[in-house]
C-alpha cells in the first residue's frame, strides 16, 4: 500500500498529495509520470510527478477532479492509501544548459512543468515561466514556481491577475522583451499546447509538449496511448510523454480523448448518485 | 496377446466429450465455457489409457508430464494423488489442462490416436488439477536453503515456472512484475471464459507458500535494471518478459476511435474487468458490428469477447483460407458455434472514419488461392477491383505481438536477434551476459503457455547449475 502522507487543496477541485513510494522516489526524474490504482475496482490512472523527495521517499502528485476516478483521488485524505502506484514511467525531460528557456504551464499543467523548470534552472538556464489559469483563484503553485524559475509571467483569461488573455499572450510578452529563447516546454490542456506550437512554429523555437492520451498499462503493451508524431504512430507512455510539439497531430489526439465520453459520463453520474443517496 | 485384445477393445471406446455451456447461453456470459468431467466420466476416460511401457504421449509434452502415471491414479479414483503426480513436472496443471494445444502436443502422439481417438489427456489433467485445488493440500517440503538469491523479471508462465523450480532447489526467489497482478498473459490476455482468473491466482498462491516473493508494480528498465539487480545482491537474473508489444497493420484509419489492439481490448476486459463496468471503473466499448483482424488464438479470444460484451455481428477477417487459420481447432469450433462470422480470403486495406473520428466502415479486398508456393501452401492473391465496404463500429487488430523493449534496451551487453528477441543458449538459457538467463516468448517470439513454462524450468536448471559453480 502506498499511503498519502500529506494533502493540500490548491483550488476548488484540485488537490496536492504526497504519497509514500520510496522506490519510485529514488528513481524518478522530471518529465516522468506514475500510474495509480486506488483499489481493486479502480481504473489505472496516469498522473505526472509534480515533485519528489528522495530522502523522505515521497512523490507529490496534483490531481484535478474531472471525472469518476479523479474525484475519488482528490477526495483522498492523509492516511488513505493507493493499492497500486507504478513508476517512474515514460522518458525523462532532456535537461541541459540551453541558455534561456521558457516553461509554460496552463491550468493543471503547472504541476508537471514544476520539476522541469527547477531542473532546467539547476542546470544553469535562465528559466522564464509563463503560468496560465482561467482566473486568479484557479492559479496553482505560484510560490513553488517562483522558487523554481528565474522569472514568472502570469496570464489569466479574465485578467484577474497578470496579463489578460492566454499563455500565448504571456509568451508574446516574454518574446517582446527580446529574450533569446532557445527552447520552450509547454504543458497543459491539449488545446493550449496546440495554440502554443502553432504560435512558435513560425518562430522556429523548439517546443516540447507533454502528451496525456488515455492509457492503460503504461508499459507499451496495449497501444491505447498511441498518437501521431511526424506521421508516425508513437506510444506516449514509453516513447514520451514528451514530444516535439511541432510534429504532433493534436487534432487526432484530441479526438482520441473522447473515446469513452459516454462511459465516463455514466460513471460520474453514478458517483454523484451514490453521494446523494449515501451521505445526505 | 492379452494386451493386444485389450487395446483393440479400448480403441473402440469413444473418447468422452467435454460438457460445455450451450452456445447460445455462453455467448452472452463470461463464465467458463467448458464445465469439466464428472468423477465418473474422468474414471471412464482414464481407463481408456493403455498404460504404455514407452508412452509416446510424454514425448509430445514440452515438460514431460508423467502422463500414464497420473492417468492411472485417476482410473483408480485416487484423484488427490493424480494431482500430486502432475505437479512433479508441471507447476500449473490446472492452467495447462485448459489452454495447451493438446491436439498438437501430448494427444497428437498418443498411441490410441493412430487407430482411433487419443486419450483426452488435457481434460484429465484439468480434472485432477482442479480436484487437488479444491482439497487444497499442497505437497511441499521446505528444502535446505542455498543462500543464493535469484531475481525473476516478469510473472508470466515462464517466470512463474522458473520461480517454482528455483524455490524447490532452495534458492531465495523474488519475482518483479510490471502489472498490478502476477500471471502475465494468463491474467491480461486469455479470457475468463477459457481460463478463470481464480485458478491462475490459486496457482500463484501455491508458489507464495513455497516462499517465492512476488513484487507487483515493478517495471524493470525504469524502477531498477538488470545490472542493478546483479549489483544489489542477486546472484542470477531470469528475464521472462513475454511478447507484449502489439503490432498494427499500418493501414489508414488505425488510430480512429473504435480501433483497439487485441492487447488493449483483452486487457480492459480481463485484467481490468471491464465486462463488469461500471462496478469496475475501466470501460471497454463495442458497437453493433465488430471486425477482428487476424485468425490466431488471440483473434478468437477477441471475437468471442466482443460477442459477450454485446456485439451483434462479429467478423473474423483473414486473408487466407480456413486451413491456414493458426487458431486451435477447438477454439475455432467454439467460436463458430457461438455465431462468429468468418470472412476468409478477405484482407482489410483501410478503416474509414466519420467526421468525429470514429470508425464507420472497413474497406476490404477479396483474395483467391493461387498456385502452391515453395512451402506447398496455395498463396492468396488479391482480386483486382474487388474492394468492398462493410459497415463497422469497432475493429480489433490481432495480428501478433513482438518483444517489449523496456528491459532489453536498458540492459547493455544483452545480445538480441533481428526481431529484438533475446538470444539464449539452447541448453542452459543463459544469455550473452553471465548470470543472466532468459526464456519464454521474449526468446522464442509469441508461442504457448507450456513452451514458456518448459523454458522457465530449463532456465531454473541452468541457473541452479550456474549457482553451484559459483
Ligand atoms: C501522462 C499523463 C499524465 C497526466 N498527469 C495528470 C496530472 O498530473 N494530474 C491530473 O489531474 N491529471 C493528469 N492526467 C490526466 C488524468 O489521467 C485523467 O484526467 C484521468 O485519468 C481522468 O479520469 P477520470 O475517471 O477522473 O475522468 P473521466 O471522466 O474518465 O475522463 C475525463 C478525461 O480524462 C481523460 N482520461 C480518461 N481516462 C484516462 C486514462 N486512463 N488515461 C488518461 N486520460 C484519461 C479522458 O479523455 C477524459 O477527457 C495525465 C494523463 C496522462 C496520460
Ligand atoms: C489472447 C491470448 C491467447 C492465448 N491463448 C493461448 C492458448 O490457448 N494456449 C497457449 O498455450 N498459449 C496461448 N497464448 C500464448 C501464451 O499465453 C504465451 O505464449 C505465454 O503466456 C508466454 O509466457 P511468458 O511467460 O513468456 O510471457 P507473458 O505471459 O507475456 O508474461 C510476461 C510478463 O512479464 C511482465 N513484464 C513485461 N515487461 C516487464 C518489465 N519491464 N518489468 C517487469 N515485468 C515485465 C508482463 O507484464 C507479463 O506479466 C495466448 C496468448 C494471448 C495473448
Ligand atoms: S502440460 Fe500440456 S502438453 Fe503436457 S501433458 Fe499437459 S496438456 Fe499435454
Ligand atoms: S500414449 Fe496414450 S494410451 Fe499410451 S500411455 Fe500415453 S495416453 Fe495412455
Ligand atoms: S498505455 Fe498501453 S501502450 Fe501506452
Amino acid at each position: 500500500m502506498y499511503h498519502v502522507v500529506k494533502k493540500r487543496l490548491l483550488a476548488t477541485g484540485i488537490a496536492l498529495l504526497d504519497v509514500n513510494a520510496p522506490a519510485v522516489a529514488a528513481k524518478v526524474e522530471p518529465g516522468q509520470f506514475v500510474i495509480v490504482r486506488v483499489d481493486e475496482q479502480s481504473e489505472r490512472i496516469p498522473l505526472t510527478v509534480m515533485d519528489f523527495d528522495r530522502e523522505k521517499g515521497t512523490i507529490t502528485i496534483v490531481v484535478q477532479d474531472v471525472g469518476y476516478s479523479s474525484a475519488i483521488i482528490t477526495g483522498m485524505n492523509e492516511g488513505d492509501a493507493f493499492q497500486d502506484f507504478v513508476g517512474p514511467l515514460g522518458v525523462e525531460s532532456e535537461i541541459e544548459n540551453y541558455g534561456t528557456v521558457v516553461c509554460i504551464g496552463g491550468g493543471l499543467g503547472i504541476a508537471p512543468i514544476h520539476p522541469i523548470a527547477r531542473a532546467l534552472k539547476d542546470a544553469g538556464n535562465h528559466v522564464i515561466s509563463v503560468l496560465g489559469a482561467r482566473s486568479a483563484d484557479l492559479l496553482i503553485l505560484e510560490d513553488e514556481m517562483a522558487a523554481a524559475s528565474s522569472e514568472v509571467v502570469i496570464a489569466t483569461n479574465d485578467g484577474s491577475k497578470g496579463v489578460k488573455g492566454f499563455v500565448t499572450d504571456g509568451l508574446a510578452e516574454v518574446l517582446a522583451q527580446g529574450h533569446q529563447v532557445k527552447a520552450i516546454w509547454a504543458i497543459g490542456p491539449m488545446i493550449m499546447m496546440k495554440a502554443v506550437v502553432d504560435y512558435t512554429r513560425s518562430l522556429g523555437i523548439k517546443t516540447i509538449v507533454s502528451m496525456n492520451p488515455i492509457m492503460v498499462d503504461g508499459t507499451g503493451m496495449c497501444g491505447a496511448c498511441r498518437i501521431s508524431v511526424g506521421n508516425e504512430t508513437k506510444f506516449a507512455c514509453v516513447d514520451g510523454p514528451e514530444f516535439d510539439g511541432h510534429l504532433v497531430d493534436f487534432d487526432l489526439a484530441m479526438k482520441r480523448l473522447a473515446f469513452y465520453k459516454d462511459e465516463e459520463n455514466r460513471a460520474k453520474a453514478r458517483l454523484e448518485c451514490n453521494h446523494e443517496g449515501g451521505h445526505h | 496377446m492379452a494386451e493386444n485384445i485389450e487395446s483393440t477393445k479400448k480403441v473402440k471406446i469413444p473418447r468422452h466429450e467435454m460438457p460445455c455451456q450451450e452456445p447460445e447461453v455462453r455467448a452472452r456470459n463470461f463464465e467458463e465455457v467448458a464445465l469439466g468431467y464428472t468423477e465418473e466420466t474422468a474414471i471412464e476416460e482414464a481407463k481408456r489409457c493403455l498404460q504404455c511401457k514407452k508412452p509416446k504421449c510424454v514425448t509430445g509434452c514440452p515438460v514431460e508430464v508423467l502422463i500414464p502415471e497420473f492417468i492411472k491414479k485417476v482410473a483408480e479414483g485416487d484423484f488427490q494423488e493424480a494431482g500430486n503426480v502432475l505437479k512433479i513436472k508441471n507447476s500449473l496443471p490446472a492452467v495447462c489442462g485448459r489452454v495447451c494445444p493438446q491436439e498438437n502436443q501430448c494427444e497428437s502422439k498418443c498411441i490410441l490416436g493412430i487407430k482411433g481417438e487419443s486419450v483426452a489427456i488435457g481434460r484429465l489433467e484439468r480434472f485432477a488439477a482442479d480436484f487437488g485445488m479444491k482439497t487444497g493440500k499442497s505437497v511441499f517440503e521446505k528444502p535446505a536453503l542455498s543462500g543464493k538469491r535469484v531475481a525473476i523479471i516478469g510473472a508470466g508462465p515462464a517466470g512463474l515456472a522458473c520461480a517454482g523450480d528455483l524455490a524447490k532447489a532452495g534458492h531465495a526467489v523474488t519475482v518483479l512484475e510490471a502489472l498490478h497482478v502476477a500471471g502475465g498473459v494468463l491474467m491480461y490476455g486469455i479470457p475468463q471464459f477459457r481460463l478463470p482468473k481464480e485458478i491462475v491466482q490459486t496457482e500463484i498462491e501455491n508458489l507464495k507458500t513455497m516462499g517465492v516473493e512476488i513484487l507487483t508494480n515493478q517495471v524493470v528498465g525504469k524502477i531498477t535494471s538488470v545490472d542493478e539487480l546483479m549489483e544489489n545482491g542477486y546472484d542470477a537474473v531470469f528475464i521472462g518478459t513475454g511478447a507484449g508489444l502489439p503490432y498494427f497493420m499500418d493501414i489508414p484509419g488505425e488510430n480512429l476511435n473504435g480501433v483497439y489492439s487485441a492487447n488493449e481490448f483483452l486487457t480492459r476486459t480481463n485484467l481490468m474487468k471491464g465486462y463488469k463496468f461500471p462496478d469496475y471503473a475501466t470501460p471497454v466499448k463495442v458497437g453493433k458490428n465488430v471486425a477482428v483482424l487476424g485468425a490466431g488464438n488471440v483473434a478468437m479470444d477477441s471475437a468471442r469477447t466482443a460477442l459477450r460484451l454485446g456485439a451483434e455481428n462479429v467478423y473474423i477477417i483473414y486473408r487466407r483460407s480456413r486451413d491456414e487459420m493458426p487458431a486451435r481447432k477447438e477454439e475455432l469450433e467454439h467460436a463458430e458455434e457461438e455465431g462468429i462470422q468468418f470472412r476468409l480470403l478477405t484482407n482489410p486495406v483501410a478503416i474509414e472514419g466519420d467526421e468525429r473520428g470514429w470508425v464507420k466502415s472497413l474497406t476490404c479486398l477479396r483474395y483467391e488461392l493461387g498456385e502452391p508456393d515453395a512451402s506447398g501452401r496455395r498463396a492468396p492473391i488479391a482480386i483486382k477491383g474487388s474492394e468492398f465496404d462493410i459497415p463497422m463500429d469497432t475493429v480489433v487488430v490481432a495480428i501478433g505481438q513482438g518483444p517489449n523493449p523496456l528491459v532489453t534496451t536498458s540492459t547493455p551487453g544483452l545480445e538480441l536477434n533481428k526481431r529484438g528477441n533475446i538470444v539464449a543458449d539452447p541448453e542452459t538459457l543463459m544469455t550473452s551476459k553471465p548470470g543472466v538467463f532468459a526464456g519464454g516468448d521474449i526468446v522464442t517470439g509469441a508461442a504457448t503457455v507450456i513452451l514458456a513454462m518448459g523454458a522457465g524450468k530449463k532456465a531454473a536448471a541452468g541457473i541452479d547449475q550456474y549457482l553451484k559453480g559459483k
